[in-house]
């Protein structure tokens, strides 16, 4: 049994510095596309890109402290878990993040089936 | 410890719930509680399966009880079952899954049966009633899939029915055999008002129309009449009327006629068994409403708590019809009947109509339609038998907000039933005012359940908030507050920015104790506005608190793709310009040019990471045609052209576009200007509209073409152009200033009263001002697209795609 880290492929995307705070960033990365956050408190989060309401795209959501609102039709989407938090329920695949070096990787799920 | 008693409940509703609900408060340790329930849930609040079936409200949202709360109280819960036989003399039941379980006390609550007129065909596919959960499943599943539906039976229930329909996208008949709806609850006229509101939702009316036979296959395809008609359907609601459902009780003996007759105490003919609900006839009477249920549960609580009671004696009944637009009420004996009068009050206008019945100087019933506020304080006269004499007599109908309903609560007892829905007394209301130091109605509501279901007692809650806390209670405060983060209303937080020179969004929600420590989207792009406004010069945006057409000065589509609408001025264009636009659309593949509604071309389908490319090659201003601003002035031909044209509408058109183009506003704001009254440039549905008239220009306010069609009022009449800007400039600015944000100048107009806004605007001093505040919003205002095109790091943050590989 491979661990979890093994069975993800870490891709560079961008300056640590460079991200706006509270801003999403989309990342495409082999058909996926990825929203990456950067809060307040300097901790990253990567969520897919797309709302499970009717994918609204969720980088260009308004953040409040570790939620972001769709901006289609306002589901709150818990960034840390990837759960819609109201007004029903789902979740997003998220995605781990690590900073090296003032870089942030990216880690891809190699098994797509690691869901949410 | 002694032994607990057994008690067991039949019928897992809302009044046999309710009941043991209150039984619990009373003595939580005398009883051990069983119940049985046919359906598969918990206990739900039946009543708001039509919010459920309109779309307003989820299954999950309407349980009243869920599965811990039987749990937490021991209570043991069979669902999915149906009591068959009840042994009286053993005193046990048993279920059809074979459960035999013993009581001590037994109560029915077995609710009732929907009425099914045994039409031939009857048994379709496709008829049915309304009254459970299933049925509302089966019905929204039925509209993904059909398209026409009738309901026979013109009384509350069918009309939600048909409302819901609507709202899932089905055609839909009510079929009555009156010819007025709602007839035991509504007098003709408000019967008649009622039908021509619904009409105009969409609903249809075949009246006096009586049912004869449903025909189709083996699905229902068509209603057939007695008179030969048909009318197609291929789903059939019968919502004709219900029958206590006694079968059980029948067949065990226990006395019906036709429902289970029961005594004051809610006792039946049987020893310690008792009826409660609608299955229960009281002194003649089976109630189909929840609040007298309730009042019975009350009583039967206290009996087997075996704390002292007074019997029941009977309810009056009142009912509000829940269909969203119309506001209906109706209590009491609201016919007119001998030796009785009637005041009357029938405002054309405004649509109101509102009737009080008076016999003996006492109010003894009452119907409003179109104003429901003072439905729930003539219940309450209804109910004491105020005597009214030396009362003015319109007075009883137009004062809801003074001493008069402050004082009705005052008078109540503490056991008096405030929401007749969830059955919550005055007591426990106004115990949880004080206790927990409730200070609005949503709070109450989410302490007490009062006024969660219908809403009809929203008004007395809020008498009670005033009555509890005296003049610390703001009846407006308790009814908005900015979002659920915070306690405060547009104008305190307002305020305290101007008081306390608040100057970021962060601040403003440190220093008002926001309960959420970033806010949310509701709360953050309003507190970002009124900032703006408050201090426009110093104020530094925080594009993190805007929603993403505004952060990105292009709108969104549903692909997550963009559009952009470069600005025309007043909808005037010139071939340089067109050619441009031509061939950035054609640079940039736009997949769709399209002109919008208000004289400008869209172009659809742009990707995010081609935005500000494109913006640079058209060199043309904007990014406000999406946001909370100035979108368009749409214009007609006007005097150049038109030959009926008196105004110069291009030339004004433009002049205002180009005045106002960058303006924030609480909400989008759209101007038209039209040459002559003839209003080719739809003047009479825009926030403000220009018209040319013989040797001047009118001017309305608070027009709107949206989702609630409204025609402008007319704010005032001016005679040169440079009074139009003028005029319109303290208008849009004292809209800036006072108005909540997201609110239409419509809602606005409609709040503050247009002779208010006309006083303003027309007393010269404080136009002066609000022009000078305009001016200052004005001077700093920057076209973002260009902006973009300047600055690398907006680019790479708003912008910018980052492709992996
Ligand atoms: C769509 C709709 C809208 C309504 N709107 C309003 C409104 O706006 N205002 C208002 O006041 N009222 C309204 N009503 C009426 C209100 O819902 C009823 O008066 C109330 O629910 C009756 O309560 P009950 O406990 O007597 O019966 P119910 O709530 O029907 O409960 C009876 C329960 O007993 C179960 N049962 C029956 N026999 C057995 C058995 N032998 N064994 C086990 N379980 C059994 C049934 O399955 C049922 O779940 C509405 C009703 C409907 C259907
Ligand atoms: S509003 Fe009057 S001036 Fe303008 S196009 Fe119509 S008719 Fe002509
Ligand atoms: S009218 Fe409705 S569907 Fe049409 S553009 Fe406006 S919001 Fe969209
Ligand atoms: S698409 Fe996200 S809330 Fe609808």
């Amino acid at each position: 049994m491979k661990t979890q880290e093994e069975q993800m492929v870490w891709v560079q995307a961008v300056s640590y510095e460079d991200l706006a705070l509270n801003t999403g960033k989309t990342i495409r990365y082999q058909g996926e596309e990825v929203a990456l956050f950067k809060l307040k408190s300097g901790k990253l989060h990567a969520i897919q890109n797309r709302c499970p309401h009717k994918e609204g795209v969720l980088a260009e959501g308004i953040v409040c402290d570790d939620h972001v609102f769709c901006p289609m039709h306002d589901r709150k989407i818990h960034l840390p878990s990837g759960l819609v938090q109201a007004p029903d329920t789902g979740c997003v695949q998220t995605y781990s993040t690590k900073v090296h070096e003032g870089t942030v990787f990216i880690g891809f799920p190699i098994n797509k089936e690691l869901a949410c | 410890m002694t032994q607990k008693e057994k008690l067991v409940l039949v019928g897992n509703g809302m009044a046999g719930v309710n009941a043991v609900e209150h039984l619990l408060k009373l003595a939580p340790d005398k009883y051990e509680v069983t119940i049985f329930g046919s359906e598969p849930h918990p206990n739900y609040n039946r009543i708001l399966l039509s919010y459920v079936l309109a779309g307003d409200s989820k299954v999950e949202d309407i349980v009243i009880h869920p599965y811990e709360w039987y749990a937490n109280n021991h209570i043991i819960l069979h669902t999915n079952q149906t009591v068959t036989d009840i042994d009286t003399a053993a005193q046990t039941v048993t279920s059809d899954k074979g459960l035999t379980v013993s009581y001590d006390k037994l109560i029915l609550a077995t609710g009732s049966n929907p009425f099914m007129i045994p039409l031939p065909g009857a048994d379709k596919e496709g008829v049915m009633a309304y009254r459970t959960i299933r049925d509302c499943e089966i019905m929204i599943e039925s509209a993904k899939k059909y398209k026409k539906a009738i309901v026979i039976g013109g009384g509350l229930l069918g009309l939600e029915a048909a409302r819901g329909f609507l709202n899932l996208g089905m055609k839909v008949d009510v079929v009555h055999i009156l010819d007025t709806i709602m007839e035991r609850q509504l007098d003709r006229t408000a019967s008649k008002l009622l039908q021509a509101a619904l009409e105009e939702q969409g609903i249809n009316f075949l009246l006096e129309k009586q049912s004869a036979e449903i025909v189709g296959d083996k699905r229902v395809t068509g209603l057939k009449f007695k008179d030969g008609t048909v009318a197609e359907a291929d789903l059939i609601v019968m919502a004709v009327g219900i029958r206590p459902n006694v079968e059980l009780a029948k067949k065990s003996g226990v006395e019906c006629n036709p429902g289970i007759i029961v005594n004051d105490y809610l006792q039946t003919s049987v020893p310690n068994v008792y009826a409660v609900g609608e299955c229960a006839m009281h002194r003649g009477i089976a109630y189909g409403l929840v609040a007298p249920l309730y009042e019975q549960g009350a009583v039967l609580a206290k009996h087997l708590a075996g704390v002292e009671t007074a019997p029941y004696e009977g309810s009056i009944l009142y009912t509000k019809l829940k269909v969203s637009g119309v506001d209906v009420f109706s209590g009491g004996q609201f016919g007119d009947e001998e030796g009785s009068k009637a005041i009357r009050i029938h405002d054309e206008f405004t649509g109101v109509y509102k009737k009080v019945v008076v016999k003996d100087n006492k109010i003894i019933g009452a119907v409003l339609f179109g104003d429901t506020a003072d439905g729930t304080r003539l219940m309450q006269m209804i109910r004491e038998e105020t005597d009214i004499t030396g009362l003015e007599k319109t007075a009883i109908l137009t004062d809801s907000s003074g001493g008069g309903a402050a004082s009705g609560v005052a008078e109540m007892k503490d056991d008096a039933i405030i929401c007749g829905c969830n059955g919550v007394t005055k007591g426990t209301i106004c115990s949880a005012i004080k206790e927990q130091g409730l200070t609005t109605v949503d709070e109450v509501k989410n302490c007490t359940t009062a006024s969660r279901s219908c809403g009809g007692c929203k008004p007395l809650v809020s008498d009670l908030l005033a009555f509890t806390l005296g003049a610390s209670y703001d009846k407006n405060a308790a009814k908005e507050t900015i979002c659920a983060c915070t306690d405060h209303t547009r104008d305190e937080v307002v305020t305290a920015i101007r008081e306390k020179g608040l100057s970021h969004v962060r601040e403003v929600m440190n220093v008002l104790g926001w309960k959420n420590e970033e806010g949310c989207s509701k709360c953050r792009p309003a507190l970002n506005y009124y900032l703006g406004m408050v201090s426009p010069e110093t104020y530094k945006d925080d594009s993190t608190s805007r929603f993403v057409n505004e952060r990105m000065h292009a709108n969104i589509q549903k692909d997550g793709t963009y559009s952009v609408v470069p600005r025309i001025y007043g909808g005037v264009t010139n071939p340089t310009e067109l050619k441009r636009i031509a061939e950035v659309a054609e640079k940039f593949n736009v997949p769709t040019v399209k002109f919008t509604g208000g004289q400008r071309l869209d172009l659809l389908g742009v990707k995010k990471e081609d935005l500000t490319a494109m913006w640079e090659a058209l060199d043309m201003p904007s990014g406000y045609a999406y946001g909370k601003a100035l979108r368009t002035v749409k214009t007609c031909v006007g005097e150049t052209f038109c030959r009926f044209g008196t105004g110069d509408a291009m030339g004004v058109g433009i002049e205002l576009e180009k005045r106002f183009e960058r303006l924030n506003t609480p909400a989008k704001v759209k101007l038209a200007v039209s040459g002559c009254p003839r209003n080719c440039a739809e003047s009479g549905i825009k926030d403000l509209g220009v018209v040319s008239v013989d040797g001047g220009w009118e001017l309305y306010a608070g027009g709107n073409g949206g989702v609630k069609v409204r025609v402008g009022d007319l704010l005032t009449t001016v005679k040169t152009e440079q009074e139009i800007i003028e005029y319109t400039e303290a208008y849009l600015q004292y809209y800036r200033e006072s108005g909540k944000y997201g609110e239409r100048t419509s809602e606005w107009v409609h709040r503050l009263g247009i002779e208010h806004i006309r006083e303003v605007v027309e007393n010269e001093e404080e136009r002066k001002q609000l022009c000078a505040r305009m001016d200052q919003a004005l001077s700093v205002t920057k076209d973002p697209w260009k902006q973009a095109i300047d600055s690398k790091k907006i680019q790479r943050d708003l912008y910018e795609v980052v492709e992996l590989n």
